[in-house]
């Protein structure tokens, strides 16, 4: 069994045009860097991404938007990006937009094996046209189906050449549950270690979800929105 | 009349010890610096934490932690960290006990109207509909009209709901009301607002009762 992979460009060889991605991250924080430029480089096009957000103008997603590789989003929130909402607005891109925790479960829902479920977010509003409803407890809830792709692409802070995954902070977010619904889960580190390294106890993503796996570079990890408070006066 | 602050601060009262607070975006991320000496309020962010700390000091801030908002933020001891799934498993879960958001509408029978503007602007509903679909205490923290004047507090949402039926308490600019029974309730006025003033901005059916106290910030 071998996992590993040299770089971005040669564990997203396969990927065809018309694939549906699944990319995580939420805003800019653990989006999957390498993957991204990587598949600028190479110019896929006709491409679906679920992805919470869509990066911003210049940066993550927003890169593949630019270039018009994507047609279809499923995202949660997209504002922060001007270039989106114009294609969006204008009806070059097609856009699903879904409830985040929704978008989350459905993700978990298709690695896990149920096909669908019912929640009751978006009950009464349009995003519940066209699907069932079924009260529980005296309550409606809608019915939603399990999010697959042909490959998720994830970031991580640290995994091993078995694809076991830890995440850092918030940079875990959307990575973990798209590692299980990818049908080939493309996963890049900060480091790549050796089995054994990293303490069983506290694995994030166990290493059957993951088929690729390669050590990221030149991460920038850019902020969307920098907020400080002023340092403490010394005195 | 209040500014943002003083909407954040007069709904920073209805905190209780012990609480696990969602605050979304906006005047509701400033309910976190007004929370009451001695309480012990812990917040949630959806993208991921359980004991959410105030903003870095300079230089310290990590691109690897952040907020719902995307604004860098710390961890306070104790706090926890999660993926997305789990984090709206505590929200759909109703383990939440307050929700604080912004709306550009609310209905007198509690609708709430904050995603979309058909055709203008699109930003998407992030967790807004998860959170307004489970939680059983929804403020709501507004300006009582828009920028044109006109009321937000309607006898029905012109704009796409985000959720039905759900927001029971609002915080506005000039009064603080409760949603009970498909009317609006007045129950205090801001600093130096008279209850005309209020009826005025308020499209919705709204109930006065014979005394509407001042609130006391």
């Amino acid at each position: 069994m071998n996992k590993v992979f040299a770089n971005a460009d040669e564990a997203i060889f396969d990927i065809p045009d018309n694939a549906t991605l699944m990319v995580g991250g939420f805003g800019l924080c653990g989006i999957p860097e390498n993957c991204i430029t990587a598949m600028v480089k190479k110019g896929i096009k006709g491409l679906t991404c679920i992805s919470n957000n869509a990066g911003v103008d210049n940066f993550g997603l927003g890169l593949l938007l630019q270039n018009r590789q994507i047609i279809k989003m499923i995202s949660s929130y997209v504002g922060e990006n001007e270039e989106f909402e114009r294609q969006m607005l204008s009806g070059e891109l097609e856009v699903d937009l879904i409830p985040q925790g929704s978008l989350a479960e459905r993700c978990r829902a298709g690695g896990a094996g149920i096909p669908a479920f019912y929640t009751p977010a978006g009950y009464g509003t349009e995003i519940a046209y066209g699907k069932e409803v079924k009260i529980f407890n005296g309550k409606p809830h809608i019915l939603e189906s399990a999010l697959q792709a042909d490959f998720a692409l994830v970031k991580a802070w640290k995994g091993d050449t078995l694809g076991n995954l830890v995440f850092k902070a918030t940079a875990r977010n959307f990575n973990e549950v798209m590692a299980m619904a990818g049908k080939i889960t493309i996963v890049e580190v900060e480091e790549l270690v050796q089995p054994g390294e990293l303490d069983p106890n506290f694995i994030h993503v166990p290493g059957i979800f993951v088929q690729r796996i390669f050590q990221g570079v030149n991460y920038e990890k850019r902020i969307e929105q920098r907020t400080v408070r002023p340092n403490p006066t010394p005195n | 009349m209040l500014d943002k602050t003083g909407i954040a601060k007069r709904i920073a009262q209805e905190l209780r010890d012990g609480w696990y607070v969602n605050l979304g975006i906006g005047i509701p991320t400033l309910v976190a610096n007004y929370v009451p000496d001695g309480m012990q309020v812990e917040f949630q962010s959806e993208n991921g934490i359980l004991g959410m700390g105030p903003f870095p000091f300079e230089g310290d801030e990590d691109p690897d932690l952040i907020n719902a908002g995307k604004q860098t933020v710390t961890l306070k001891a104790g706090a926890a960290i999660f993926d997305s799934s789990m984090s709206f498993a505590m929200i759909r879960g109703q383990h939440i006990q307050l929700t604080v958001l912004g709306a550009m509408e609310v209905s007198h029978n509690g609708d709430i109207a904050n995603w979309k503007i058909p055709g203008k602007m699109v930003k998407g509903m992030g967790g807004a509909m998860d959170l307004v679909a489970s939680a059983n205490n929804i403020i709501v923290a507004m300006m009582h009209t828009d920028k044109a004047g006109n009321s937000k507090l309607l006898p029905h949402c012109q704009l796409p709901l985000t959720g039905v039926s759900c927001v029971k308490k609002v915080v506005t600019n000039l009064a603080v009301l409760d949603i009970e029974n498909g009317s609006f309730i007045l129950r205090e006025r801001a600093p130096g607002v008279s209850v005309e003033e209020i009826v005025k901005a308020t499209a919705g059916q709204l109930i006065v009762p014979d005394v509407v106290p001042e609130m006391k910030l």
